[in-house]
C-alpha cells in the first residue's frame, strides 16, 4: 500500500485483514468512476458498513460492488442504497445486507438507470416490511425468510421482468406466502412451481404458445412441413443457453422470444423455423467420426449458409430477416496473438456467404466466398460439397492460435441457427456423447387408481389476476348404493310428480319448423297461392294445398347440476327430522325424473373440496345416460364431506358442458352455503373467484344458475350470480321446488 | 324468354388456356351430343371453359346461375297474368332445347333436387322436354347440348347431386393450373410480366397448402388474376396481394398474419 492509500484506508477505520488485501484494487477501481466528491461518500458509506458489526462480508461486497453500480446508475444513488443498509440494519434482516450488497453490481447492469435502481430499493424495502413478522403475545420479530433468496435471485429475475413485472411477482409472492416462511422461501429462490409459472406469465417477449398456430400455419403455409413445436425454457439455464434444434419428436423452440434487433419475437421464430425446414430439405447427414472438432463447426457454418441461401431463393424477403438477426463481426476484432479466431474467422464468412454487401477485405475469406457462389450457381449444391469447402477453409486459414483455451465470442453466436445435430453420424459410439435422450428408465411406480388431476386457475381479486394452474380437480364416478331407495323417494312424492307432469306437458316450446303445402294451416302461403291461380286461370287444376301451419322442433338445452357435497349438507333442515342431503336426494330425483321427461340431456355431478390440492368432481350421472338403475343407485349412496370451492367446480362443469352442441346451455348449481375453504382465510377470496368463474361461463354461452339453501345466502350471492339464483327459505319444500325452477327457466315466453 | 339465337352467341375468343386434352375431349362430346358436367374449386376457369367452347363450337351458350330458390318452373317456363288471360313464357331450358344452344346450369348444386330433376329426360336418348303445364312435348334442336357444373368443395350431406343425375353426364375434373400454367394465365390475362406472376402463383399455392387448416378453398386463378390486373394498374404488389388475395379469403387472424408474412417474403 503507497502512501495516499493508506491514507484512504485510514479513513474506512477498519481492521479486517481480507478487506485490507483487497483495498487497493477497489479504490483504483473506485478512483476511475467517482468523483473526490463521490469518492469521500464512498469512503464514509464503507466505514458505517463496517461498523455494523457483521463481520468482513458486507464491506467487502460493498467495496467491490459500488464503482460497478456507480458506473451505471450514477454515484447520486449511494444515499439510497445506504438507506436500505441502514432499513435492513434496523430491522430483524441484518443477515440480507450481504446478498443485497453481494447483487447490488449485476442489478444495476439490468436497470441501467438511477430511477428504476429506486424503484428497486422500495420494492425491496416494501418486500421487507411486509414479509417481516412478529407475533403478539410474544415480543419477537422474525426476519423475512424469503428477502436473502430474493435478493440472491434479483439479477436473474430482473433479466426476464421488467421492474413492474417483478413488483407483480413479488406481490403474488407476498400475498400468497406471507404466513408459510417455508414455501415463501421456495417461492422467492425460484424453486416452487407457481414460482415459476408466475415468472413465465409476467415475462416479456413473444410467447411460444400465443403465436403456436400461426407459426403451424407459417410452417404448413409457406414450406409444406409441419411437426410439433416443443418448446423449452430460457428462463433458468443461466450458463448454457439452449439452442433451437429438431428430432424425431417434434421441433424445439425457445418458450419466449424478445424482440431483437428490429426483429418482432414473432419473425425470430419463423427464421428459426425456416432454417430447421431447410436442413429438413437439403441437409444429409454426414460421418462425422474422422473430423476434429474445429473441422465440424466448418462445415456447420457452411452447411447453414448452403440451406439459407436455398430458402432466399424460394423467398427473397428471407434475406432481410436473416441478416437482420445475424452478427456483423468486425474484421479487426479478434486479436490472433492471443485468442483463438476461428470462430470469429468462420462467422465473418457467414455473414459474407449471405450479405453481398459484407465489405471484408480478407483475401482468402472473399476466395471462398466465391467459390461457394460457384457451387450453388448450378443448383442446390450438397451437403458434401460444402464439407470438402469448409474443409478447405479450415485448412487453409488455420492459425496456431486456434488451439488456445481463449476463444472469441463476441459476434460470433448465430441465434436462430440450430444445434445441427441431425448433420451428423457417428459410426463408433463417442463417451462424450449425450445419449440419455434414447435410453429411457421404466418407472415400475403401481399406478395410481384415479384420474390424473386437472388444474384450474383460481382468481385473485387482490391483484386481478388469475394464480395460474392453482387448483387441482380428481374426476370420479359417484359409488353407488340401492337404486330402489330413490324409488320409494319418488313413490313418496308421487301427487308432486303428478303436478309435475302437468306442468311438463305445457312446455313444449321453441323452434318453429313452417310446414308447405297443407289444405289447412294457420296461415294462406301466397307463393303457392299465386301459383295455383295462375293454374285456374290457364284452365288447369289448381293445387288446393295453398296453406301452411307452423310446429316446433323441441327444445335443444343441455343442463348440468352440479351438487355442493360439502359436510353441511349433513344437518338437520329446519324443523324437520331429515338432512338436507336427504332433502336434496329426493329434489334431485325428482328434477332428474322431470328432465327425462322432457327429454333435455342431463348430467349431474357433485363437488366437495379439501384445500386446492383436492377438488373433488364426482359423477353422478353423464349426459349420455339414461335415466335408470345406475344412476339412481349413484344418487342413493350420495355422501356429503369437507368443503365448498366451488369456482374451480364451476370451470370443471363448464369444461364438459362447453363441448356439448346444444343451443342454451344451462347450469344449476344447487348449494347450501357459500364458497369456502379449510386453505383459504379470505372469505372474498373464493366468492370472488366463483364470481369470475360465473363470468368465464357466461362468455362461453353457459346459463348459471344458483339455488341456494342458505337463508343467508343474501349477503354473497348476488355477488357471484347477479340476479340468476333463487334462495329457498322452506328447505322442507326443496323437492317441489327445484323442479319448478327449472321449468320456469326453461320455460319458453 | 327471347329465343333470338344471335345474342346468345360468343363474338369475340374467350383466352382460354388448356391444361389437358379437355377441348378435344369437349368437342368429341358435344359430337356425340352428349350432356358434359364440369367440376372443380371455386375460379379455376370452369365457366371460362364453356365459354370458350361455346364459341370455338360456334353455337349460342345460355348460362343459368343456380340458386336455392329456384324451382322448376325458372327453368322450363311458366304461364303470366296478363288482362283477363295468362301467357306462356319459356325458360332458359326450354329456349335452348328449342334454338339449339348450349345450355350451362352453373352450381348446379345450389338449386333444390326437386328442381335438377327436370334435366332428367333431356339428358338421355329421349332428348325432348316436357312440358307439363303447357302440355307441350319438346324435342330437343340437333345442336342442343346440356352442360353443368360444380363445386365438390361444397359437398356436403346436404348439397350433394343425386346419383340419378350424376350418371347422366360425362365429365370433366377441373383443378388450379400448375405452377407455369398459372404464370402464363396471369401473364396473358393482366398484361403482367412472368416474374412477377409467378410471384403471385406462389402466394397462392402458400394459400393453397392451408386449406383445410383453417382456410375452406385456397386463392383461386380468378382472384390471382385480380391482383395481377391491379398491380399492372400501377398500385404496389404488396398492397395489391393484400387485397385481392387474402383479404377476401378469411377472416383467421393468424392465417391472415401467415398469408401477409408470406408476401413480406416474397416482394422483398
Amino acid at each position: 500500500m503507497d502512501e495516499s492509500t493508506r491514507t484512504y484506508w485510514a479513513r474506512l477505520d477498519t481492521r479486517f485483514p481480507l478487506v485490507e488485501a483487497m483495498f487497493p484494487a477497489c479504490l483504483a477501481d473506485a478512483h476511475s468512476v467517482l468523483t473526490p466528491k463521490g469518492l469521500d461518500a464512498f469512503l464514509e458509506a464503507g466505514r458505517l458498513i463496517g461498523k455494523l458489526g457483521r463481520g468482513a462480508e458486507p464491506l467487502l461486497a460493498f467495496l467491490e460492488a459500488w464503482p460497478a453500480a456507480a458506473r451505471v446508475v450514477g454515484e447520486g444513488m449511494l444515499a439510497p442504497v445506504m438507506a436500505v443498509v441502514q432499513g435492513l440494519q434496523k430491522s430483524p434482516n441484518g443477515r440480507a445486507i450481504t446478498p443485497f450488497l453481494q447483487t447490488l453490481a449485476p442489478v444495476a447492469q439490468r436497470l441501467q438507470a438511477g430511477e428504476q435502481l429506486q424503484h428497486y430499493l422500495d420494492l425491496t424495502l416494501d418486500l421487507m416490511a411486509r414479509t417481516t413478522r412478529s407475533i403478539h403475545g410474544f415480543h419477537t420479530t422474525y426476519p423475512s425468510p424469503g428477502l436473502p433468496d430474493f435478493f440472491a435471485q434479483a439479477p436473474t429475475l430482473l433479466a426476464q421482468l421488467d421492474i413492474g413485472g417483478l413488483r407483480r411477482w413479488v406481490d403474488y409472492g407476498v400475498r400468497n406466502y406471507a404466513t408459510h416462511p417455508e414455501r415463501q422461501k421456495d417461492y422467492f429462490s425460484l424453486q416452487s412451481a407457481d414460482s415459476r409459472a408466475v415468472l413465465q406469465r409476467e415475462r416479456h417477449g413473444t410467447l411460444l404458445v400465443d403465436v403456436e398456430r400461426r407459426l403451424d400455419l407459417y410452417l404448413r403455409g409457406l414450406w409444406r412441413d409441419g411437426d410439433l413445436l416443443i418448446p423449452y425454457s430460457t428462463a433458468f439455464d443461466q450458463l448454457r443457453k439452449p439452442v433451437p434444434y429438431y428430432d424425431p419428436l417434434g421441433m424445439r423452440l425457445p418458450d419466449v422470444q424478445d424482440d431483437a434487433q428490429g426483429v418482432s419475437g414473432l419473425d425470430r421464430y419463423r427464421a428459426m423455423l425456416a432454417h430447421m425446414v431447410g436442413h429438413r430439405r437439403w441437409s444429409t447427414p454426414q460421418i462425422a467420426d474422422n473430423w476434429s472438432p474445429f473441422q465440424r463447426m466448418a462445415v456447420e457454418f457452411f452447411e447453414d449458409c448452403r440451406v439459407e441461401t436455398l430458402l432466399i431463393r424460394e423467398y427473397p424477403g428471407l434475406r432481410r430477416l436473416f441478416l437482420a438477426l445475424h452478427p456483423r463481426p468486425a474484421e479487426d476484432a479478434c486479436d490472433p496473438e492471443t485468442t483463438s479466431c476461428l470462430r470469429h474467422r468462420l462467422a465473418m464468412l457467414s455473414r459474407a456467404l449471405l450479405d453481398p454487401q459484407h465489405g471484408y477485405r480478407d483475401a482468402d475469406l472473399n476466395d471462398f466466398v466465391a467459390r461457394f457462389h460457384d457451387l450453388m450457381t448450378p443448383g442446390a449444391s450438397s451437403t458434401r460439397d460444402m464439407a470438402a469447402l469448409a474443409l478447405a477453409f479450415v485448412a487453409k486459414t488455420r492459425r496456431p492460435s486456434d488451439q488456445f483455451a481463449n476463444v472469441h465470442f463476441d459476434d460470433t453466436v448465430i441465434d436462430y441457427r440450430d444445434d445441427n445435430r441431425h448433420l451428423w453420424r457417428f459410426i463408433e459410439e463417442a463417451d462424450e456423447e449425450q445419449s440419455f435422450d434414447e435410453t429411457r428408465r421404466h418407472d415400475t411406480q403401481e399406478e395410481v387408481q384415479r384420474l390424473p388431476p386437472r388444474h384450474y386457475p383460481e382468481w385473485d381479486y387482490h391483484s386481478q389476476t388469475y394464480r395460474p394452474d392453482w387448483v387441482s380437480v380428481y374426476e370420479a364416478l359417484h359409488p353407488s348404493g340401492r337404486a330402489a331407495d330413490i324409488d320409494r323417494l319418488l313413490q313418496k312424492h308421487a301427487p308432486l310428480a303428478k303436478r309435475l307432469q302437468r306442468l311438463l306437458e305445457a312446455l313444449k316450446p321453441q323452434d318453429k319448423v313452417r310446414i308447405r303445402y297443407q289444405e289447412e294451416g294457420s296461415e294462406l302461403d301466397l307463393d303457392v297461392a299465386l301459383r295455383s291461380l295462375i293454374d285456374f286461370k290457364a284452365g288447369s287444376t289448381p293445387d288446393p294445398r295453398i296453406n301452411m301451419s307452423h310446429r316446433t322442433n323441441g327444445r335443444d338445452i343441455a343442463v348440468t347440476l352440479l351438487l355442493d357435497l360439502s359436510a353441511s349438507l349433513n344437518d338437520k333442515a329446519g324443523s324437520s327430522d331429515q338432512t338436507i342431503l336427504e332433502l336434496s336426494q329426493e329434489a334431485v330425483s325428482l328434477l332428474a325424473w322431470a328432465i327425462d321427461r322432457l327429454g333435455d340431456p342431463l348430467a349431474i355431478a357433485g363437488f366437495q373440496s379439501n384445500t386446492r390440492h383436492e377438488v373433488r368432481y364426482v359423477h353422478l350421472k353423464g349426459f349420455g345416460e339414461q335415466w335408470g338403475d345406475e344412476v339412481k343407485a349413484r344418487l342413493a349412496a350420495m355422501q356429503a364431506n369437507y368443503s365448498t370451492r366451488m369456482g374451480a367446480a364451476l370451470r370443471h362443469a363448464a369444461h364438459s358442458l362447453r363441448a356439448r352442441k346444444n343451443d342454451k346451455k344451462l347450469l344449476l348449481i344447487l348449494t347450501d352455503g357459500e364458497p369456502a375453504d379449510v386453505d383459504v382465510n379470505d372469505e372474498r377470496l373464493l366468492i370472488e373467484d366463483a364470481r369470475q368463474a360465473v363470468r368465464e361461463l357466461e362468455r362461453d354461452g353457459i346459463f348459471t344458475y344458483c339455488i341456494s339453501l342458505d337463508p343467508r345466502a343474501d349477503a354473497y350471492v348476488s355477488d357471484i350470480f347477479g340476479r340468476r339464483y333463487t334462495v329457498i327459505d322452506h328447505i322442507e319444500r326443496l323437492p317441489e321446488k327445484l323442479p319448478e325452477v327449472f321449468l320456469a327457466l326453461t320455460k319458453s315466453r | 324468354m327471347s329465343s333470338d339465337a344471335q345474342q346468345y352467341r360468343v363474338h369475340a375468343e374467350p383466352y382460354y388456356q388448356p391444361q389437358g386434352r379437355e377441348v378435344a375431349l369437349f368437342e368429341a362430346a358435344y359430337r356425340n351430343r352428349l350432356p358434359v358436367m364440369v367440376k372443380g374449386p371455386t375460379g379455376c376457369g370452369k365457366s371460362r371453359f364453356v365459354e370458350y367452347m361455346a364459341w370455338k363450337l360456334g353455337k349460342p351458350l345460355i348460362t343459368v346461375a343456380c340458386n336455392e330458390d329456384m324451382t322448376a318452373s325458372d327453368l322450363v317456363g311458366r304461364y303470366l297474368l296478363e288482362g283477363g288471360g295468362t301467357r306462356w313464357l319459356d325458360g332458359p331450358l326450354t329456349t335452348a332445347a328449342r334454338i339449339g344452344a348450349i345450355c350451362y346450369l352453373d352450381e348446379i348444386v345450389e338449386a333444390r333436387q326437386d328442381t335438377t330433376v327436370v334435366i332428367h329426360p333431356l339428358t338421355d336418348h329421349r332428348r325432348v322436354l316436357p312440358l307439363d303445364k303447357k302440355g307441350e312435348l319438346i324435342a330437343a334442336h340437333p345442336d342442343f347440348q346440356l352442360v353443368i357444373s360444380y363445386n365438390p368443395g361444397y359437398q356436403s350431406l346436404m348439397k350433394d347431386l343425386k346419383q340419378s343425375t350424376k350418371q347422366r353426364f360425362t365429365a370433366f375434373d377441373f383443378d388450379y393450373p400448375e405452377a407455369e400454367l398459372e404464370t402464363t394465365i396471369l401473364c396473358k390475362e393482366s398484361g403482367l410480366d412472368a416474374e412477377m406472376a409467378s410471384k403471385l402463383v406462389k402466394i397462392g399455392h402458400t394459400a393453397r397448402n392451408l386449406k383445410g387448416h383453417g382456410l375452406d378453398e385456397g386463392i383461386s386463378t380468378r382472384l390471382m388474376v385480380y391482383a395481377a390486373q391491379l398491380i399492372h394498374d400501377g398500385v404496389d404488389a404488396a398492397d395489391a396481394c393484400r387485397m385481392a388475395l387474402v383479404r377476401p379469403i378469411t377472416d383467421d387472424a393468424d392465417i391472415r398474419q401467415t398469408l401477409d408474412h408470406a408476401i413480406d417474403v416474397t416482394f422483398a
